[in-house]
């Protein structure tokens, strides 16, 4: 063939042509035994090698890691299976508990946040405004800077620029760094992971409310309806299923938390912003890796609970799927 | 969900929505409801600040000298200006090194995500009645469901067993992990290519390998945008997995050689901010080049998924 797209009469004419000579064998004719059209083998050669691929780089170091857990295997050297002791031990580690409350507390105000943020500023930038472009563009910018790039930009903000100013307005509790207050530091994190993942949110957002019919508005309006009536009677209900995939999607990512909690406290002050996957890497150097493994696959069983809700709460929205 | 409302920021369509969503409301207008919003594009404008600011600072602190860097003013603009701390930053932290190993790994990531998702892709939307396809394609969806941490530990292990702890295997594994979200936007849109295209290819007496090479896989092109995109913002930006995999500290990406490297900028603080926005800038670049794909790239990604 010499042109990528041929016109579909050009199409119709040949197919009569080829079809009446008999060559028409992969589209009409050959047939296996139990009646249905044979598989060019080229597709198994498309789709096994990063079938194997995917499966030797993800699926094997999952369920090795799984079969670990239940070992004492320290990273090298010998082992033997020992049931479910590190799990056991798991529960009952204060380090282990600590880095899930925090994650868990973090990922609760960051999602709130995040998505309150981004909703205004979607209503916003779909309204009648001049630069919209412009500012969706600005807006956006923070999702394509690495974590931990941005996350020292904010530490050298938080440790020097902002002590500084509570010095200058007399403030006491802002004249030190937030972050080497272990009362304070996770709000730090909090602030920089909302920075980053607003654009994303905003973006979902953004196409819900372009979703909406005018005449929805119309409607309300002419049952004189005013404007935060409009946005509460009518917007949100009609955007909830965004609302879900949002809160979901940015939960899930927020359990992930790393990149920008090394770039700000390192899990400090003390162990006070430490992350479950900080807690988790320690395994690798620490000497713990069965009962990481043991962490890892509890984490696991989370993050796939966390997806089965985001497809039961999807699933039936219309205006989503 | 139809295609349309399916990319409400495709292309040309966006205008198109966007204008129409102004008309309609424009219509049901009482009087002056048609003029510009003002309040609430102050109000924007402002917000748009805590976006700018901090990379107003960045720009500015990396190009003070030294002793203006440490006097901890970070809004003030740079007097003189002065490019040392680049100059400091691209001896200190062997950046050159560094960017051409960011670069090989973000490419052939690319390269790889596209060709491989685009294959696989099309092999399971043309094979959908057989079970094989139609497993393997929930099968490579569902390390979306995986957090990498989850597996951290094992492919740390096993790269170092197999002699992949290096920058070839931390390729391997960004393009593995990409693949999810890369098959599950390309093959909803070769769903919504017509087959009569490819038949009357298949009339010419093109092979399977020659319908995707010169037809699907061009196609394929706008989506592919996206997914190259997604792919060189995930590999470029990524810390975690590199900082994990990579044994050798000299053979590291750009964003890890930022932490090795933390504690010697010390008080040099135009030096490090010089290395930081060396760091970012490619991937602001790139975006402001590909803007559409990206914001497409989000919407698509959401409401698929």
């Amino acid at each position: 063939m010499t042109t990528p797209i041929a016109p579909a009469s050009v199409a119709a004419g040949r197919l009569v042509d080829t079809a009446e000579h008999g060559h028409v064998d992969h589209l009409a004719g050959a047939h296996n035994r139990r009646g249905r059209p044979k598989t060019d083998p080229i597709y198994y050669w498309f789709l096994i090698p990063t079938l194997a691929l995917f499966t030797l780089a993800i699926t094997v170091p999952a369920i090795l890691g799984i079969f670990y857990s239940f070992t004492n295997f320290i990273g090298f050297g010998e082992w033997e299976i020992i049931g479910l002791t590190n799990y056991i031990a798991v529960f009952s580690d204060p380090a282990i508990i600590s880095s899930y409350a925090f994650t868990f507390g973090f990922a609760f105000v960051t999602v709130i946040l995040v998505n309150v943020i981004a909703f205004l500023l979607a209503v916003g930038l779909t309204s009648r405004i001049k630069l919209k472009s412009t500012l969706r563009a600005v807006f956006v910018i923070p999702m394509v800077i690495s974590g931990i790039v941005i996350a020292y930009v904010f530490n050298f903000l938080f440790s020097n620029s902002l002590p500084a100013f509570g010095q200058a307005i007399g403030s006491g509790w802002l004249s030190e760094s937030i972050l080497a207050n272990p009362n304070l530091a996770w709000l730090g994190v909090v602030i920089v992971t909302a920075w980053q993942s607003i654009p994303g949110t905003l973006l979902i957002y953004i196409a819900g409310l372009l979703s909406i019919p005018g005449e929805v508005y119309e409607a309300a309006d002419i049952d004189g309806a005013s404007a935060l009536n409009r946005l509460f009677s009518v917007t949100l209900p009609l955007v909830a299923g965004y609302v879900v995939i949002n809160v979901i999607l940015g939960f899930k990512n927020y359990l992930n938390a790393y990149d920008i909690i090394v770039g700000l406290t390192n899990g400090g002050p003390g162990t006070a912003t430490r992350s479950i996957a900080m807690t988790i890497f320690t395994g690798f150097t620490g000497g713990d890796y069965a009962y990481q493994m043991a962490n890892a696959t509890i984490f696991f069983i989370i993050a796939v609970l966390i997806s089965v809700l985001q497809l039961r709460l999807t699933r039936g929205r219309a205006a989503i799927s | 969900m139809t295609q349309t409302a399916a990319r409400p920021m495709a292309g040309s369509r966006r205008g198109g929505r966007d204008e129409a969503a102004a008309t309609t409301r424009a219509r049901r207008g009482r009087v002056g409801q048609e003029t510009t919003n003002w309040t609430t594009m102050v109000i924007l404008l402002l917000c748009s600040l805590t976006v700018l600011v901090p990379l107003y600072v960045t720009i500015s602190m990396s190009l003070k000298t030294t002793a203006q860097a440490v006097d901890g003013n970070a809004f003030s603009l740079p007097t003189p200006i002065d490019f040392s701390g680049f100059a400091e930053a691209w001896q200190l932290t062997n950046f050159p090194r560094a960017f051409v190993i960011s670069v090989l790994i973000t490419a052939a990531t690319v390269a790889g995500t596209v060709l491989l998702a685009a294959l696989a892709s099309y092999a399971i939307v043309r094979n959908w009645e057989r079970r094989l396809f139609r497993w393997s394609f929930f099968y490579l969806l569902a390390a979306m469901f995986l957090p990498f941490p989850v597996v951290a530990l094992p492919q740390i292990q096993l790269t170092g067993l197999t002699g992949l702890a290096n920058p070839v295997g931390v390729t391997i594994l960004h393009i593995m992990f990409q693949l999810s979200f890369s098959i599950l936007l390309f093959t909803a849109f070769l769903r919504s290519i017509p087959l009569e295209l490819e038949e009357s290819a298949r009339m010419d007496g093109a092979t399977t390998g020659q319908t995707f090479r010169k037809l699907i896989f061009p196609l394929l092109a706008p989506m592919g945008a996206t997914v190259a995109i997604f792919a060189f913002l995930a590999s470029w930006n990524d810390f975690m997995m590199p900082s994990l995999i990579i044994a050798d500290s000299s053979l590291q990406t750009v964003p890890v050689v930022q932490s090795i490297f933390q504690t010697q900028f010390s008080n040099n603080y135009n030096v490090s901010f010089a290395s930081y926005l060396m760091a970012m800038a490619p991937a602001i670049i790139v975006y402001l080049f590909a803007q559409r794909w990206v914001l497409e790239g989000v919407t698509q990604g959401a409401v698929k998924g």
